[in-house]
């Protein structure tokens, strides 16, 4: 049988300094026309190389094509011509990216750019730009007539991704195939993107080919999926298959790290409040970041802010922590107010708050070791340990944090997305706090490595008695870990409560609107999910 | 420079093996890049030079010997101070280049290391301290950019005496604005950056800040930059040389030696070339030097010189 498209035992490599890289290593999987496929699999995984060889997007050298084929309705693609792969892409082959707005040209209006799409394969102007209209019209952006004229700036993040899909079915491509296409967007604009794109598929009938590390999405969207690791496939079946019955050990140990599948926390009761914010708010100008927020955290307690990207939980974490000064209310830790403190003071508490930032590549000075960085906070505070006990010290906490302690001497590059992050942590721990702000903490680390740091953090509070006030946008990975949450919106605290109360029984509508948007692993349950957000749009 | 050397800590933990020590690190480092090696022993020698030369040949380089007068290069039967030739009055070339470096790398080191340092110190405090005091800084920069340097030179060295201490000043202070614009601007960038905020939350002083994890990651910009400038300076001293109000004989530097050999250019080739060469060869090395040092301060890029080149 002819596939649509089929990728018969590809391998690239990568020719680097350090030597050859083996990208991928014999991969082979089908498209069919109207089917999704999705290629999953965690940073490094080789999941984007083959779509990035159908493109034609591997810089050759350092790339190279070692062997394999790439054939579109038969035809090897691999051994045409530069002229004749240019036509096919962007007409039969059309691609979206994770950032829509690194892929729009800043000073071009998006009408333009969705017209030059056709032009540049043949359309006349004046068809392309009623096209244009059409398409805006197709994937939903509000006002379009106007619309078509602005420039990509001043769009949201969705509308640019929508624009992004516009641009790219603009042709009626027969393979649509979309790199990590909502992974910088909020869940409820993620579900939306999801949705347009399935709706698109049943219209036009193309191939969409997904890349993806969030088994969510797998769930919500694909039929058939092939799971990648270390530039090899390791399993291969439709979606409910491989999540009920996975074969392959990588693929079980992935499916195990997704987070909303255990036990929910007890709350911690009794005790007086380590942290006690009292209408907290922070004003840009006429514009309020957060508005008189009011929360408490105890001892030995996670405390979880959820909320969507502009919602003020980072703000907030800054203005505890001082970084950015309140205009209103006040933050007491145990009874000493941080907003209104002295700064001589203030230096005594940063010892007790400390904070674990999103991203570790840039929350670690590159130019300083391990042993430096962390070190770091003997150096600013003398009076905890004498130079002499430094080194011991470091060694401890790497033996904490689980890293070997034989690699202080090392710099941030030289470790994994994860290790850094466990550095991160060594790094707040050094000053022996009690209560640590971890912002986005573990967001930018794949699935299976934020599996491990939440299982550092909550050991660590068993150990230690920390507590936490853990800022998140992913909800399942919340309700694992947190005691209670705080759900945030526009700046402000819309519900709080003891976490099962929360994702059992919520009672605002962006609770509901949030939970349900958030995707679940399981096919079948998504499945189900997907009528009550049906059912949920069409009440609202 | 600070950053390379490994961390004095006592190595009480026998465990882990200390880093070899800060200078075998570079020592290997440079070795590992032969044109840097090549950089850094022409201006170890030149610097030799500046250091011993006049004590040494200052009686040769001033003699004048009216039968050697434009004598070309290449004579091997005459005074080895005389293989590149002499000039105008017969004096020998080898010699007085030997000679002239010290005042050409006095004036052009110290005017670059002043400009640097107060430049780079302005700047960091243009871009960490607050709006106010960032805009009279910015404003008196671009005070001295609108004057054209070569002017305020002039007006300067007119009144004053045109003393080597002079000329340095002078000179540094038009090139301090290229520095302070740099600096201020880097440091615009990386105070955002999270390992500064993450600084903060330690309770890190403004002080560590800005000097422990600001002015590291800023620093090999303006070292580039710096080698850039040297050349301009001892150009700009040579023209003010040339104008009679920077260095003026029977003192000597590469500069005035090349605006020296000017009117003689057709007929005698080698007064010009041979102190222009040096200045060349100088800029050239400070470049390659700087280049190497880039790579060497930059603990991502460091494994360029560590790990041993690969036959291909």
């Amino acid at each position: 049988m002819n596939h649509l498209l089929q990728v018969k035992d590809l391998s690239v490599d990568f020719h680097t300094a350090q030597g050859t890289v083996h990208a991928v290593r014999g991969v082979t999987w089908h498209l069919d026309r109207g089917e999704t496929l999705a290629i999953l699999g965690e940073s490094g995984s080789g999941k984007s190389v083959s779509a990035s060889a159908i493109m034609n997007l591997i810089d050759c050298p350092p790339g190279e094509i070692v062997s394999g084929e790439i054939l579109f309705e038969g035809r090897d693609i691999l051994k045409m011509s530069e002229d004749e792969r240019r036509d096919l892409n962007g007409r039969r082959i059309a691609m979206i990216f994770q950032d829509p707005l690194s892929h729009l040209n800043p000073v071009y209006t998006v009408g333009f750019q969705i017209a030059e799409m056709m032009t540049a394969h043949g359309t006349p102007k004046s068809k392309a730009r009623e096209r244009t209209m059409e398409l805006l019209k197709r994937v939903g952006i509000p006002d379009y007539e106007n619309k078509i004229d602005t420039y990509p700036h001043q769009f949201s993040g969705g509308q640019r991704q929508r624009l992004m899909i516009a641009m790219a079915l603009a042709m009626k491509p027969d393979i649509l195939i979309a790199d990590e296409p909502t992974t910088a967007l909020d869940v409820t604009v993620q579900a939306q993107i999801l949705e347009l794109l399935e709706e698109l598929q049943a219209e036009t009938g193309m191939g969409l080919l997904l890349i993806t590390h969030d088994l969510g999405v797998v769930a919500e969207v694909a039929d058939r999926v092939v799971v990648m690791n270390k530039g090899e496939i390791v399993e291969s079946g439709t979606a409910t298959q491989v999540y009920k019955a996975p074969v392959h050990p990588y693929t079980k140990k992935l499916i195990a790290a997704v987070p909303g599948e255990g036990e929910m926390a007890q709350p911690v009761g009794g005790e007086e409040p380590i942290l006690k914010i009292e209408g907290l708010s922070k004003a840009y100008g006429a514009f309020t970041a957060l508005d008189s927020a009011t929360l408490t955290v105890l001892p030995r307690e996670t405390v979880a802010i959820v909320g969507e990207s502009g919602s003020g939980k980072s703000t907030l974490a800054k203005t505890i922590l001082r970084l950015e000064d309140a205009t209103g209310g006040a933050a007491f830790y145990e009874g000493r107010d941080l907003v209104t403190m002295a700064p001589a003071e203030l230096f005594d508490l940063r010892r007790e708050i400390q904070m674990v930032f999103q991203d570790p590549t840039q929350s670690l000075n590159p130019r300083m070791s391990v042993f430096d960085i962390i070190s770091e906070a003997f150096v600013i505070h003398p009076e905890i340990l004498p130079k002499s006990e430094w080194k011991s010290k470091v060694r401890e906490l790497l033996d904490h944090v689980g890293l070997d302690a034989s690699h202080m001497h090392r710099y941030p590059h030289q470790f994994s997305g994860g290790q850094r992050q466990r550095i991160a942590i060594a790094r707040a721990l050094a000053l022996a706090p009690r209560l640590i702000i971890c912002d986005e903490a573990v967001s930018a680390l794949d699935v299976s490595i934020q599996a491990q740091v939440i299982q550092l953090l909550k050991r660590l509070q068993d150990e230690l008695g920390l507590s936490y006030l853990f800022i998140a946008h992913d909800l399942p990975l919340v309700r694992d870990f947190a005691h209670r949450v705080v759900v945030m919106q526009g700046g402000r605290i819309v519900e709080q409560g003891p976490v099962r109360e929360i994702f059992e029984n919520p009672k605002e509508q962006y609770t509901k609107d949030l939970l349900a948007a958030s995707p679940h692993p399981d096919p079948e349950v998504q499945a189900e999910r997907r009528k009550a957000r049906m059912q949920l749009e069409k009440t609202a | 420079m600070t950053d390379v050397s490994p961390h004095n800590a006592p190595s009480e933990a026998p465990a882990i093996a200390d880093a070899p020590p800060a200078y075998v690190q570079i020592a290997r480092m440079l070795w590992r890049d032969k044109l840097a090696l090549c950089a850094a022993i022409f201006l170890f020698i030149v610097v030799l030079c500046a250091l011993f030369g006049p004590m040494l040949l200052e009686d040769v380089a001033t003699k004048q010997n009216l039968r050697g007068r434009n004598a070309p290069p290449f004579d091997f039967s005459l005074h080895w101070t005389m293989w590149l030739g002499g000039d105008a009055l017969g004096r020998p070339l080898l010699a007085r280049i030997i000679v002239a470096a010290q005042n050409t790398m006095m004036v052009a080191a110290g005017a670059v290391v002043c400009a640097m340092i107060i430049g780079t110190g302005l700047g960091l405090i243009a871009g960490y301290s607050n709006k106010a005091g960032s805009q009279v800084i910015m404003r008196l920069a671009d005070v001295i950019m609108s004057f054209p340097s070569l002017l305020l030179a002039v007006i300067v060295l007119y009144m004053l005496e045109p003393a080597v201490g002079n000329l340095i000043i002078v000179l540094a202070i038009t090139r301090i604005p290229i520095y302070l614009r740099t600096c201020r601007a880097e440091v615009l960038e990386i105070r955002e950056r999270m390992f500064v905020q993450a600084a903060k939350v330690m309770g890190a002083s403004t002080n560590r800040i800005v000097f422990r994890h600001i002015l590291p990651v800023v620093f090999p910009t303006l070292v580039t930059i710096a080698t850039l400038d040297f050349a301009f300076v001892m150009l700009a001293e040579s023209s003010l040389s040339f104008l009679g109000i920077g260095i003026q004989p029977p003192e000597i530097t590469w500069g005035l030696m090349v605006a020296q050999g000017r009117s003689y250019l057709t007929t005698a080739w080698w007064l010009s070339f041979w102190p222009g060469l040096a200045i060349i060869l100088t800029t050239l090395s400070l470049n390659l030097l700087s280049n190497w040092m880039r790579t060497a301060l930059d603990p991502v890029q460091r494994w360029r010189l560590e790990i041993a080149r690969k036959k291909k």
